[in-house]
């Protein structure tokens, strides 16, 4: 009896040890792959004489916001531009993917069936090759340099995106629940808002997070649909600040720094909903 | 055939559970199935709506633009020549050109191959139950998220010439000579943004090959254990036929998106030195904004899209086929 508890006790021991062992191995695989952004941080509270001191040191003897005071003076209209943009794309690609989304997943229709392969399409072209033709569009439509333009554009990021995964996830509510709304006399319409929308909350958060991230990190709208000043979102402000003060890294990396802690921010608080987005935008769309 | 199978189903509906619906009219007029099918139609609208005017037009727009004599001139004007197919043969056959194809192809597969490697070795990692793990692994996705321009000036400062750390930490090593030019060294330059791209792509590889492992069914791995199988036996004999469809995924999905990567080359080199990270899509850009070429840059475009289609067909044909 007594041996048997203290062999009880040695393999516990054991598995909690080589439990230990994979955490620290795996706090080291992370803090690897994680290092790049901890120095982007390090030298954002770095003086300007410190970030060139060679050897760097690997943590910084003082913390100075002298990077981030000048980020700042320059850059909140910027990721004030970038919020309104990110949030317009939210709502958008939102009021236009959700339905869609509970269509693809409850109606059989022949239409559908185009939609979806209409939608495997546009994922597959390049941003790249729709600037060219959106400029021209957007200039003739006097949507240049404008937040709706913006908005416009930056949802062709997320509405397909949206559609599947959204779709995904209101396949797995069964449309049984729809059909019991029925009773009341509502139409589709109304069994959407009233029945599928409510359940469907955590579907919906995760497209809009998506949404938001990607309108949040466009680049090359912002770049190209831009021809002046007047609206510049943070991702094409960095790229701007880094060509003007490409010697002052720590300010660089303040304005990095800035632009990233939307992703940080979204990541801590709705991590579970991005695993989630990542895996079935991908496996199952 | 529209309307049968929705007959079909209301059959269904009606022998399956005739109890649930006595709210249902015993025959539907015409009026009534029309009626619904408008209404479900109007779910798909702005979807459809919105593709037809934000993919399909200006796809449409890129190919004509493509056919004609297009420049800043023609823009301000409003007359552009039709020329056919000339775009494209001026830009095939210009040395930018496949200088960029070429390098897209090795920026491309020098990307993919660590990235998946990397991401797999992860996901294999942390298939291993431990504290923590899901934390981890969800904090591991944060490269990905970040926004491409953040990683591409932070790479290009982590590449710094003077005082860059990877430039100290290898210089310190006597590996590279001190302040060793990463992004002005033709070569090098492309080497230092397929680094930043495959950093950025290891979290999705891990995720998805992670939940690939997943829905593995852990029995497989009980009963070879029983048969003595060891573990690269394992793995080579049960996970890699198992994960072919998510590997295929993961690699298509890969090639189609580092396939049109512009932010990072365009932030970290801007296509230099002497075009020696030009892209495919960089060159796009370049044709259309720099040179203001919009015919030829959106012949380019073209181009870029193409192949993403070939890809994607060759992919569809091999997934189709049934595992051997």
């Amino acid at each position: 009896m007594q041996s048997q508890l203290t062999e009880r006790a040695r393999t516990q021991r054991q598995i909690s040890l080589k439990a230990l062992a994979l955490t620290l191995i795996g706090l080291v695989l992370t803090m690897a792959l994680l290092f790049p952004l901890y120095w982007m941080v390090i030298s954002s509270l770095e003086t300007n004489q410190e970030i060139f001191r060679i050897p760097a040191p690997l943590v910084p003897a003082q913390i100075t916001f002298s990077g981030y005071m000048s980020a700042f003076t320059t850059q909140i209209p910027n990721l004030v531009t970038s919020l309104i943009i990110a949030l317009g794309t939210v709502v958008l690609s939102l009021l236009i993917a959700t339905p869609a989304a509970y269509a693809l997943a409850h109606f059989r229709m022949r239409l559908t069936v185009v939609v979806v392969f209409a939608l495997l399409l546009t994922q597959m072209i390049p941003t790249v090759t729709l600037s060219t033709p959106m400029f021209l569009i957007f200039n003739k439509l006097y949507l240049l340099n404008s937040y709706f333009g913006l908005i416009l554009a930056d949802s062709t990021y997320a509405v397909p995106f949206d559609i599947l995964i959204m779709s995904a996830y209101f396949q797995s509510l069964p449309y049984e629940l729809v059909e019991a709304a029925f009773v009341d006399g509502t139409n589709e319409w109304g069994a959407f808002l009233r029945v599928m929308l409510p359940l469907g909350a955590a579907g919906i958060i995760t497209a809009g997070l998506f949404a938001f991230l990607y309108a949040w990190g466009d680049f090359l709208y912002a770049l190209t649909l831009t021809t002046t000043n007047t609206i510049q979102p943070i991702s094409l402000s960095i790229y701007n600040y880094l060509g003007q003060y490409e010697s002052q890294w720590n300010g660089v990396m303040a304005v990095a720094t800035l632009s990233a802690i939307p992703a940080a921010l979204l990541l801590i608080f709705f991590q579970r909903y991005i695993t989630a987005g990542v895996t079935s935008g991908a496996l199952k769309g | 055939m529209l309307s049968k199978r929705l007959r079909g189903r209301d059959v269904q509906v009606a022998v399956l559970k005739p109890e649930r619906a006595p709210w249902r009219p015993a025959r539907r007029s015409f009026g009534y199935k029309r009626t619904r099918l408008l209404l479900r139609v109007s779910f798909l609208l702005p979807a459809m709506l919105y593709i037809v005017f934000f993919f399909g037009y200006p796809l449409y727009y890129s190919v004509s633009v493509s056919l004609q004599h297009y420049d800043l001139y023609a823009e301000i004007t409003g007359q552009a020549a039709f020329i056919g197919l000339k775009n494209y043969v001026i830009d095939v056959g210009d040395v930018v050109f496949s200088q960029a194809a070429l390098q897209t192809l090795v920026f491309t597969v020098c990307s993919i191959i660590p990235q998946f490697l990397l991401g797999l070795g992860l996901a294999l990692f942390f298939q291993r139950h431990f504290p923590l793990n899901r934390f981890l692994r969800s904090l591991m996705l944060l490269p990905w998220l970040l926004p491409l321009v953040v990683s591409g000036t932070l790479w290009r400062w982590l590449f710094d010439q003077t005082n860059g750390v990877i430039d100290q930490v290898l210089a310190s090593l006597h590996l590279i000579p001190a302040h060793f030019g990463w992004l002005t060294t033709p070569g090098w330059a492309l080497a230092a943004v397929a680094i930043a791209n495959i950093w950025i792509g290891i979290p999705f590889n891990m995720v998805l090959l992670y939940s690939g492992l997943q829905g593995i069914d852990k029995e497989f791995y009980e009963a070879a254990a029983i048969d003595g199988a060891g573990i690269w036996q394992r793995f080579r004999h049960i996970t890699l036929p198992l994960l072919r469809p998510v590997i295929g995924i993961v690699l298509i999905l890969g090639l189609i998106y580092t396939l049109k990567i512009f932010d990072i080359i365009y932030v970290m080199t801007n296509g230099g030195p002497a075009n020696a990270t030009q892209t495919l899509a960089t060159w796009s850009y370049n044709l259309s904004f720099t040179q203001q070429l919009f015919g030829q840059g959106a012949a380019v475009g073209n181009i870029i899209l193409l192949i993403s289609l070939i890809i994607a067909l060759i992919y569809l044909k091999w997934s189709w086929r049934p595992a051997s």
